[in-house]
């Protein structure tokens, strides 16, 4: 039996995972990172528009703070999230972006003086400050107040992970490529590390380590068609979920991006629409201030998403072989301005369409993009299932994007998220020890390879592609944007059928080093099963909450609905997941609920709004001369490590 | 480069000509085997290669991450020309003839599959490509400003960062093939990112060490297959031409 050994391992090198190794490495735990591709590859790469911090440099965004940030966050996420978690990330994210300037990341910065921009579809005239010119800007995006989005053109996620991954290199971290961790290692409700297989040898080597963080990104692979990078699978999630110990939080919780290309599915950044582009229908109609007359394109990416398919279903969409789509117009920002901050979506549009957004209009349709669900975890970052077991990223549920997640929040929440909980992992290992029996690690081991030798003795069974095909097409058509019982119920049934089948595939490669077909084998089954605890919560939340949007339940309901779904896999022979629910405390709230502003309110309250509201209201009376941050902390005492505190410094006001 | 003519030829048949080769099986020998395949609209040769593996050949290996051209994953010879397999339309190859190779210059993993992963740690810790401090410097507090930065000088940065480490310019270089041992296209990119990075104080003495020989910017033959052949347009030439001139000052 082959073991390696370490403090903390890491599985999965995006911009989450290697920020918390940094953390663990800097404070002296030897850190192990196993990535299933290099880690530069992650799909971290492939955030375009950019990182959203209060820095409230650039003249649209001056008064922009945490608690403007806070704000929009909890509203973006119909106040499904977590607000002591929200308000530590809004708190951290100004943090989180000057330390990546230091590490290289080079920031768009402010020009002093006059420039045009385009603004509701006219050009206007905007002026930088002079103390401000060489700070970092920001632009624009969905469901913001402020211009709140740093960026490096339209290739942020891209530098951001070369900083990062450098940074590691730096430090000597070991990050171990082309290895997929096929189950945590586990007993008496501590975790210790991962059983590992090498993609090219074949190898099987037990990780043993005293934390181990699953930071392996979302699981958008589960639909058809999404922005997601093919190695999107929930492959983290489904691990966390195999131990039968520890939740999935709000997996019906799925995110779809308005502007994807059809019909590759690429991602255009929210950028596009940020910067004062549109979106036309086929009579190349601008219908998005008709349903949402204030913000308009720049409406959150749940309500642009859902807007556009009511517009198509009224039959407005530009038929094509791959349904009916929509235009993105960016033409009015003109070629300087393409040339230099959205040169990347001008090559996707180039190599994959073979149009120029500068003069062309680009098809788009709403695309699955972003998974809010993930593995369950407090505020620190450990599961409550199991110690030792962290998760941060699109892989967990931290919970700061509650059922929708704003654009330019997910690439800042890698990186605080890794700050945050990096340090976290550093103080669970200062205090605890591996004290788990190599007899026990062993029989993980041979639990896996037991599979693998069953998987390719197998010479009949189901073909393993046609499974995946079918429950990507379940989910897409029945577990998308607008969902209804009837959908919902099919999709289960269906679903649950799938996983009976699931297991009984055979393959015809029965190559035990490198072999694609035997990956793809071992890891629907699992997809299968996170697609289940999707599809299950989404049919059990009989409420519209974000991106969960019921056709047959319009309201949000915060009478019955404010909660979170926890989905547990809690023997393995079960046919399916088992829900479980945690409550929102309204009474610990710093922003009770209410209205995102868009379209009709229909929300049902809870009795514990107003009494909420009241409390708050009858605090800020009591305490006039408090400064906004001695309100925060009455209204929402939180904790951070030691290092991460402070008040950010801002240009012209300094700490105010 | 390829590029889209925006024609659609649903329905024609393509041969994919493909190195078939897994050095981890015994007795395995490279070899040629072509696939015939429908094309369909818009296919991308990412499209193409996943319809063999399912339809034809599971055991047929290559690398895609992001299939959008951002993640520099699907480097492959194509028809004689290393480029990004995922961003190629077939439509771009009149005859319907494609021929699959490996990307030479990194270790094979099988087929289509190379480590160009090791190969880019390796560069990274032979250049240390990082921000590199002053020795002596305080860590910057986090709650203060940022430091400032001329907007240009930022702009001038990210266009020599966009490189994606896809290696194709490696594997269009002919002093790599020739000498183990050179940094490459890829490698000389870096350098000159971080050299025009003011929060980089590595001096013209630092940078001669690390790049002032034949492994180095020296040993280039002004070939330029990096030039003709990156996927991100990356001005190869012009950076190889600015280190050789400022190496040769250094080096006096």
């Amino acid at each position: 039996m082959k073991i390696v050994y370490s403090d903390v391992l890491v599985i999965g090198g995006g911009l989450s995972g290697l920020r918390a190794a940094v953390a663990s490495s800097k404070r002296g735990h030897s850190t192990v990172v196993i990535s299933l591709v290099p880690a530069k590859r992650s799909h971290s790469a492939a955030a375009q528009g950019g990182m959203q911090a209060s820095l409230a440099a650039a003249s649209a965004s001056r008064g922009d703070n945490e608690d403007v940030h806070f704000s929009d966050t909890i509203k973006g996420s119909d106040w499904g999230a977590d607000q002591d978690v929200a308000r530590m990330f809004a708190n951290t994210a100004p943090k989180a972006i000057r330390e990546l300037a230091t590490w290289g990341v080079p920031w768009s910065r402010i020009k002093a003086g006059e420039r045009e921009v385009v603004v509701n579809a006219k050009k206007v005239t905007i002026t930088e400050e002079k103390q401000a010119e060489g700070l970092i800007t920001s632009r624009n995006f969905g469901g913001t107040k402020k211009w709140r989005t740093c960026f490096t053109a339209d290739g942020t996620g891209h530098t951001m992970l070369y900083a990062m991954d450098n940074k590691a290199i730096e430090l000597g971290i070991d990050i171990h490529e082309r290895k997929e961790a096929l189950a945590l290692i586990h007993s008496d409700g501590i975790c210790n590390g991962a059983v590992v297989r090498d993609l090219i040898t074949g190898e099987l080597t037990a990780y043993v380590a005293k934390a181990t963080v699953v930071a392996t990104g979302g699981y958008g692979r589960l639909y058809k068609i999404s922005t997601n990078a093919i190695i999107c699978e929930g492959m983290g999630a489904a691990i966390a979920l195999e131990t039968g110990v520890t939740p999935l939080g709000n997996m019906e919780a799925v995110q779809f991006h308005p502007t994807a290309i059809v019909p590759a599915g690429i991602l255009t950044t929210e950028g596009c629409r940020g910067d004062g582009g549109l979106l036309l229908d086929k009579d190349h109609y601008r219908f998005m201030p008709d349903y949402e007359p204030d913000k308009k394109e720049l409406a959150s990416r749940d309500v642009v998403s859902r807007r556009m398919t009511e517009h198509i279903r009224k039959g407005k969409g530009v038929p094509s072989p791959y349904g009916d789509h929509l235009w993105l117009d960016i033409r009015l920002l003109g070629k300087e301005h393409i040339d230099k901050n959205l040169r990347e979506v001008k090559e996707i549009c180039q190599y994959f369409l073979g149009i120029d957004p500068v003069t062309d209009l680009i098809p788009v349709q709403p695309t699955q993009h972003y998974s809010m669900g993930g593995v369950r975890t407090k505020p620190t970052g450990e599961t409550p299932g199991l110690k030792g077991l962290f998760s941060v990223g699109e892989a967990s549920c931290w919970d700061m994007h509650g059922f929708n997640r704003l654009g330019g929040n997910s690439v800042a929440e890698t990186v605080v998220a890794g700050m945050i909980v990096g340090e976290y992992i550093a103080d669970y290992c200062d205090d605890n020890s591996v004290d788990i029996k190599t007899s026990i690690v062993n029989d993980f081991i041979e639990r896996e390879q037991a599979k693998i030798e069953k998987l390719c003795a197998r010479d009949s069974g189901e073909n393993v592609y046609d499974l995946k095909e079918t429950m990507q097409n379940i989910m897409m058509d029945k577990v998308g944007i607008f969902r209804t019982e009837e959908d919902l119920v099919a999709a289960v049934s269906e679903l649950t059928e799938l996983h009976q089948r699931a297991k009984n595939i055979a393959i015809k490669t029965k190559t035990r080093s490198s072999n694609p077909e035997l990956v793809e084998a071992m890891r629907v089954p699992r997809m299968i099963k996170i697609a289940l605890c999707t599809a299950m919560g989404a049919q059990a939340r009989k409420e519209s909450r974000g991106a969960h949007a019921r056709e047959d339940y319009p309201e949000r309901n915060d009478k019955e609905w404010l909660k979170r779904t926890l989905a547990y896999w809690k023997n393995e022979d079960d046919p399916t997941p088992t829900l479980e629910y945690e409550d929102l405390d309204i009474m610990r709230m710093e922003m009770p609920p209410g209205s995102r502003g868009y379209g009709k309110d229909l929300t049902i309250h809870h009795p514990d709004t107003e009494k909420r509201v009241a409390e708050v209201e009858k605090l800020k009376e009591a305490n006039p001369d408090v400064n906004r941050h001695e309100l925060s902390e009455l209204l929402n005492p939180i904790d951070l490590p030691e290092r991460l505190r402070g008040l950010n410094e801002r240009v012209g006001i300094g700490y105010e | 480069m390829s590029q889209s003519n925006g024609t659609a030829q649903k329905g024609r048949t393509l041969k994919f000509h493909i190195l078939r080769f897994d050095p981890q099986l015994k007795g395995d020998k490279p070899r040629m085997e072509t696939f015939e395949i429908e094309e369909q609209d818009s296919m991308t040769i990412f499209i193409g290669l996943n319809e063999i593996r399912k339809k034809y050949d599971a055991s047929l290996q290559f690398d895609f991450v992001c299939r959008a051209g951002i993640c520099g994953s699907c480097g492959m010879v194509i028809n004689g020309r290393p480029d990004l397999a995922c961003r190629t339309l077939t439509n771009t190859f009149p005859d319907g003839e494609i021929t699959l190779l490996p990307l030479p210059a990194f270790e094979l993993i099988g087929d289509l599959s190379v480590d160009t992963g090791k190969f880019m740690r390796n560069m990274s810790e032979r250049m240390e490509n990082w921000i590199h401090e002053e020795p002596d410097a305080e860590p910057r507090k986090l709650t203060v400003l940022e430091e400032k930065m001329d907007p240009d000088v930022a702009t001038e940065i990210y266009e020599l960062d966009r490189c994606i480490e896809c290696g194709c310019c490696v594997s269009a270089c002919g002093t790599a093939r020739m000498r183990k041992d050179f940094l490459g296209a890829v490698g000389f990119m870096h350098v000159a990112r971080f050299e025009m990075d003011p929060r980089d104080k590595r001096t013209d003495e630092d940078w001669y060490d690390l790049i002032g020989d034949d492994d180095g910017v020296f040993g280039c033959m002004s070939l330029m297959g990096c030039e003709d052949n990156c996927p991100k347009d990356l001005p190869h030439q012009n950076r190889i031409a600015y280190l050789r001139r400022k190496m040769v000052s250094a080096g006096t």
